[in-house]
């Protein structure tokens, strides 16, 4: 459950002749053309100019550029600025990943159809028309909540946090908490609606009620999921602190804005290396917790 | 029940770590929570409850005249198509470096095995091949891409192209270190076996290696492609081209209808892409 998905055992793929060879050539022809088509028309619609990014002239000035980064600006002075936005940024990510965690734990088990209207939980209570929709509809409100906390982009929370309540470290932390709930609302909700059914008919069976359910056959099973969940989204969020300020809510970010508007490039690299540390540190980190808690 | 309940929650043995870990937990909330200047009272006070309602009622109805969603539709296509030439580009930039980046097709494994027995030398350069491949990755992977797309725009000027680079060469970074990883998670016996039948290197990669992954990193991608139709949405706000730039314009005029009909329109495209890539992953 905590291991990324993205790496699948490879036992049990199947023949590339299996996989294609039962589809017509033609349709293989068209899904080609379509792609081809896809991507000429975006080439000329983002107007990329590939020619002239792999010209002599470009190449060149990217070689400028990059000598203008070196070397570092170490100075006492930027060294100060620096890791003062990096423990601002720290900060940033620790306050707004807590708040998320607040924000989800508080909506989630609404979110979960097993904890709220349906499943062995239920079973016994007679299918009342009313009072199953009473239950139904929090599950859908809360459903709905995190899906709008979710979709709008974190940079675009900052925005809108910037305006209500001004610039500053402040709107980066609602930015990152209200959209992090969202997320994790949404991962915890997976792992309570997959939990074990086997303890809670035990306890249902000694005869417990659904508070006690939820405490002593629910809560353990889910708990390491939900620190590792959580450890996971600390850890995209001290990336996402790192930018925040970009649009004014503190931390590296500003401090990176200040210095490419102001064609500081020696300074731009000296915040580059904070955010590579600072990163790396808290990756680290949060393995280390992970490997510790669970 | 209170003794089981005891040993469902082990509150039993409590460690130094424990103590420790507590301590410092709590220490870096106060610390954090004063650096971060959070004050949630912001909300009740006059000017922040103005603040709160202005937008909230400034959002409705959304701006839905057909005057500005046809002046939206430009850049909504623009972000798609840069997310998608984003991801192009990354896949250029991840494919061979990710190659470059594996360690059991570049310097260990049954591969390399016979060859670079006894010649430190090759096996040297080979690693330093491997570590300079791995070390270009991580840097691209390191600067979030909203700095590479600010850096961009700054080399070759505003409009979605320096978000096509930016989205490349973060993506790049980061579809390099998940290929190689894939790369490395293959089943090493079908190797063996076209090994022992006397397949050469290049043999071995298409027929061996190649079919093994393919089907992870087709699934991948598009995963990351998902990834970068949203971040493409944003990177305008740094002026690289697409709705951000939308929403940041309608965001400094106060138009917040504007702003929910964009975030509307986000939504569905974002919904519109994982719907398509989810077909796509099912065809294979």
């Amino acid at each position: 459950m905590n291991e990324t998905p993205v790496i699948k055992t490879c036992d049990t793929i199947p023949l590339a002749k299996e996989r294609f060879g039962a589809r017509s050539t033609f349709k293989n022809w068209l899904i080609l053309a379509f792609f081809v088509g896809f991507l000429t028309w975006s080439y000329r619609g983002a107007g990329i100019h590939l020619s002239q990014l792999f010209s002599l002239d470009s190449f060149e000035q990217i070689l400028i550029y990059i000598n203008k980064l070196f070397p570092p600006d170490f100075s006492a002075v930027v060294i100060q600025e620096a890791l003062k936005g990096a423990i601002e940024t720290f900060a940033i990510s620790f306050m707004g990943t807590l708040m998320a965690v607040v924000i989800a734990l508080s909506i989630v088990f609404f979110a979960s159809r097993n904890l709220i209207y349906s499943g062995l939980l239920y079973e016994m209570e007679p299918q009342q028309g009313w009072k199953r929709a009473a239950r139904i509809l929090p599950y859908l409100v809360a459903k709905s909540l995190l899906n709008i906390l979710r979709t709008i982009p974190e940079m675009v929370w900052a925005l809108i946090f910037v305006f209500l309540v001004g610039l500053g470290p402040f709107p980066g932390v609602l930015a990152l908490g209200v959209h992090t709930g969202g997320v994790l609302g949404k991962l915890f909700g997976e792992v309570l609606e997959n939990v074990d059914n086997q303890p809670i008919e035990s306890l249902q069976a000694t005869g417990a009620n659904r508070l006690q359910i939820l405490f002593y056959g629910i809560v353990p099973q889910v708990l390491p999921h939900f620190i590792s969940y959580t450890l996971y989204r600390w850890e995209v969020n001290i990336r996402v602190a790192a930018v925040l300020g970009l649009v004014g809510a503190g931390g590296l970010g500003q401090r990176i804005h200040i210095a490419i508007s102001l064609f500081l490039e020696n300074q731009l690299l000296t915040l580059i290396i904070a955010i590579y540390l600072l990163v790396t540190l808290v990756d680290y980190l949060s393995a280390y917790l992970r490997r510790k808690v669970i | 029940m209170n003794q089981q309940a005891q040993l469902l929650t082990r509150p039993s043995h409590r460690s130094f770590f424990s103590y420790l870990f507590t301590a410092l937990f709590l220490l870096t909330l106060v610390d954090s929570w004063q650096r971060t200047g959070i004050d949630l009272r912001v909300f009740f006070e006059a000017k922040g409850r103005d603040a709160l309602w202005k937008f909230l009622t400034g959002m409705f109805p959304p701006d839905l005249s057909w005057n500005f969603l046809s002046l939206m539709l430009r850049p909504t296509l623009e972000t798609i198509q840069i997310s998608f030439w984003g991801t192009v580009i990354a896949v250029m930039i991840g494919f061979p470096l990710g190659l470059l980046g594996t360690n059991t097709l570049i310097v260990r494994g049954i591969l390399n095995e016979a060859e670079l027995q006894g010649a430190p030398v090759r096996r040297g350069l080979r690693y330093l091949v491997y570590v300079l491949a791995r070390g270009i990755l991580s840097l691209f992977r390191c600067i979030p891409e909203f700095v590479w797309a600010f850096m961009f725009v700054r080399a070759v000027g505003l409009g979605p192209f320096p978000g096509v680079l930016a989205i490349g060469v973060a993506y790049g970074g980061m579809l390099g270190k998940v290929y190689s990883e894939i790369f490395e998670g293959v089943n090493y016996r079908p190797l063996e076996a076209l090994q022992s039948i006397g397949a050469n290197k290049l043999q071995i990669f298409f027929y061996g290696w190649f079919p093994q992954a393919l089907p992870n990193f087709v699934s991948y991608t598009l995963y990351r492609w998902e990834c970068a139709v949203r971040a493409s949405a944003i990177l305008g706000l740094v002026g690289a081209g697409g709705l951000g730039q939308q929403i940041e314009i309608s965001m400094r005029m106060f138009n917040f209808n504007e702003v929910l009909t964009i975030l509307i329109i986000l939504f569905l495209m974002v919904a519109g892409v994982d719907y398509l890539s989810a077909k796509v992953r099912a065809l294979l």
